[in-house]
């Protein structure tokens, strides 16, 4: 059977959560379509970027109380941000705004990848933990970083699985196995580049602990059908880890046993 | 029958347009000093059905193609030269997730689209064309349905006047256009700021407005003649008046500049940034409360829905029709009662 670890249920700093699936606001067709979007997906927590959103002096209050209104736990993320310095003015105002400690940080690094930069990263991880914040990093898939980040105080992992809104899927399957290895008891959230809910069977599959995505929804066709179809593919790809899938082997094994079969002779 | 409408938008001039040429007393109140100069001073003026239905519902394309034949038959002074959507040869995948969510257009390789647009001579390989789409200048708009209204002499147009309380005004209805001015009374209503600007060059010459697809926000250039292209435009979910952004105008600025370098030599002639009203589904929508009735809610789609909305307004009111697509059924209901 599953080891202890598994049957635990699933907790980030503290808060149990049921479901594996966090969700990002932005780009979806309309306000209407999110909430009906956020139902159908069963997430309890969403995203929401301060930084794009907020302009001057609190202007997106409205938008904020929709989602307020679904009655979810905000995750406010720091998107768009280049610096340490921009990334940490940026978490203390979403702490005000939100009242919530828990804090997505990105830092990024390079615009055509939107890749994190790591060293900013860590250095603002460090920060924000003195601070008393709850850090859910967005990292890559490296492992010396992931120990960093550990070390500056965040006790959540959200490596990418590609880059962000690439829609590309596992890109480093490797990494991310070994990852999971490495960690056995990190909580693990693959954050970025999932594009169809396979790719989120296939993280689950590894034994990570949740999924974190918003173009794959919001940009569907029909967000609402692929924010369930989502829900469905996190949940299997947990109950199979779960589950213990059997070994692939190289030859075929008959499911029915070949041998002393009464009328193989005569078909 | 004598009718009251606040808000000298777009919303309100064809509203008053559509009362007025069935012969109905109206008055339009404003409290500019002309028309179109909130929100709708600032729309792109895409009239674009088609192309809308890739982020809207199909509601929005079956009224869009009311409003085409509205805006080059009823009041003509739109263009009707088609549309045409480009992506960088990086984000292919926009272009092809564009075609896939919609309909009446042709794919064109590079040599075709240089057919229709010379200055885009060798710069994109693949484009898609939406022949029936129009444009037009949302300010001239304005102004021809403001002179002829101002003609009919069923109509009054009162500039400069500003009410404090639309019930208090004396008619047997009285319709509030006042967009985002008048969700003291609508508590769903919200604001979705929007960003633009207004290059001229002489070194360009576009036939139809050009839609630049990118992951972020789609940016659209709509020429304007006389070398003046407007650049537009962001949506973002807050509700703050009045500036734009120094990102906001970079990603405008290079988009423009994608789609041609020489954008970058451009004279910027203006800038703007407004809040597009929008109910929670970015739909419109009309309430009907006793004798007042609010239309509001016509978020990006300003041009493209103010007629055929108007038009199930003025059916509504006078042959007792029946929307529930664009009318609070709740509403109709409690007056029914």
């Amino acid at each position: 059977m599953s080891e202890d670890k598994d049957a635990r249920p699933f907790a980030v700093y503290g808060t149990t959560l049921v479901s594996r699936l966090f969700i990002g606001t932005a780009q979806y067709p309309s306000p209407s379509v999110l909430s009906d979007a956020l139902c159908a997906s069963g997430a309890e927590v969403v995203t929401v970027s301060l930084r794009r959103e907020s302009g001057a002096s609190r202007a997106g209050e409205h938008f904020w109380t929709l989602i307020r209104e679904q009655g979810l736990r905000v995750l406010p993320n720091t998107a768009g941000c280049r610096t340490v310095k921009e990334a940490v003015t940026t978490a203390q105002m979403a702490r005000e705004v939100f009242e919530t400690s828990w804090i997505k940080l990105e830092v990024i690094g390079e615009d055509d990848t939107l890749q994190p930069d790591v060293f900013g990263l860590v250095e603002a991880a460090g920060i924000l933990s003195r601070e008393g914040f709850q850090v859910f990093p967005y990292t890559t898939d490296d492992l010396v970083v992931a120990e960093k980040l550990l070390a500056a105080g965040c006790e959540v992992l959200m490596p990418w699985a590609a880059p962000i809104g690439s829609g590309r899927g596992l890109n480093n399957p490797y990494a991310l196995r070994s990852l999971r290895g490495h960690f056995p008891d990190i909580p693990l959230i693959v954050d970025a580049g999932i594009g169809t809910p396979s790719h989120a069977v296939a993280a689950m599959e590894m034994g990570y602990d949740a999924i974190l995505l918003n173009t794959a929804i919001a940009k569907a066709g029909d967000p609402v059908a692929m924010a369930r179809a989502f829900a469905l593919g996190v949940e299997a790809g947990r109950l199979a880890y779960l589950s213990q899938p059997m070994e692939p082997r190289d030859m075929a094994a008959p499911s029915t046993p070949m041998s002393g079969l009464a009328f193989r002779d005569t078909a | 029958m004598r009718i009251s409408i606040i808000g000298a938008g777009i919303m309100g001039l064809s509203t008053a347009f559509e009362f007025a040429s069935a012969g109905v007393e109206v008055d339009l109140i404003e409290r500019h000093q002309g028309p179109g100069l909130g929100c709708s001073f600032l729309a792109g003026g895409m009239i674009a059905p088609w192309c809308e239905v890739e982020s809207a519902e199909p509601l929005v394309c079956n009224m869009g193609q009311e409003a085409l034949h509205f805006w080059t038959s009823d009041v003509p002074v739109a263009t009707r030269q088609g549309s045409l959507v480009l992506a960088a040869a990086r984000d292919r995948p926009e272009l092809n997730r564009f075609s896939r969510l919609t309909s009446h257009y042709k794919r064109l390789d590079g040599a075709e689209l240089a057919l229709l647009e010379a200055d885009l001579q060798g710069r994109f390989s693949e484009a898609l064309f939406f022949p029936e789409e129009a444009h037009l200048d949302p300010r001239e708009a304005t102004r021809a349905l403001a002179e002829r209204l101002a003609a009919m002499p069923n109509v009054k147009l009162h500039f400069g006047v500003d009410v404090s309380d639309p019930a208090d005004v004396p008619a047997d209805w009285i319709i509030d256009c006042r967009g985002l001015a008048g969700r003291g009374a609508l508590p769903d209503l919200r604001g979705v700021k929007g960003e633009m600007l207004v290059l001229r060059t002489q070194e360009i010459t576009l036939a139809r407005p050009i839609r630049f697809l990118h992951p972020r926000f789609p940016v659209y250039i709509v020429p304007r003649g006389d070398g003046r292209f407007m650049i537009g435009a962001t949506s973002i979910e807050n509700e703050e008046e009045g500036r734009i952004t120094a990102r906001s105008m970079v990603e405008l600025l290079s988009a423009a500049m994608t789609v041609h370098p020489a954008f970058g030599e451009a004279e910027i002639i203006e800038t703007g940034a407004g809040l597009r009203p929008a109910f929670p589904n970015n739909l419109p929508r009309f309430r009907i409360e006793g004798r007042m009735v609010r239309a509001n809610g016509l978020y990006r789609h300003g041009f493209l829905l103010a007629p055929p909305v108007a038009r199930r307004l003025r059916r509504t009111i006078l042959e007792g029709a029946y929307f529930p697509e664009v009318m609070d059924v709740d509403s109709r209901e409690r007056q029914r009662a």
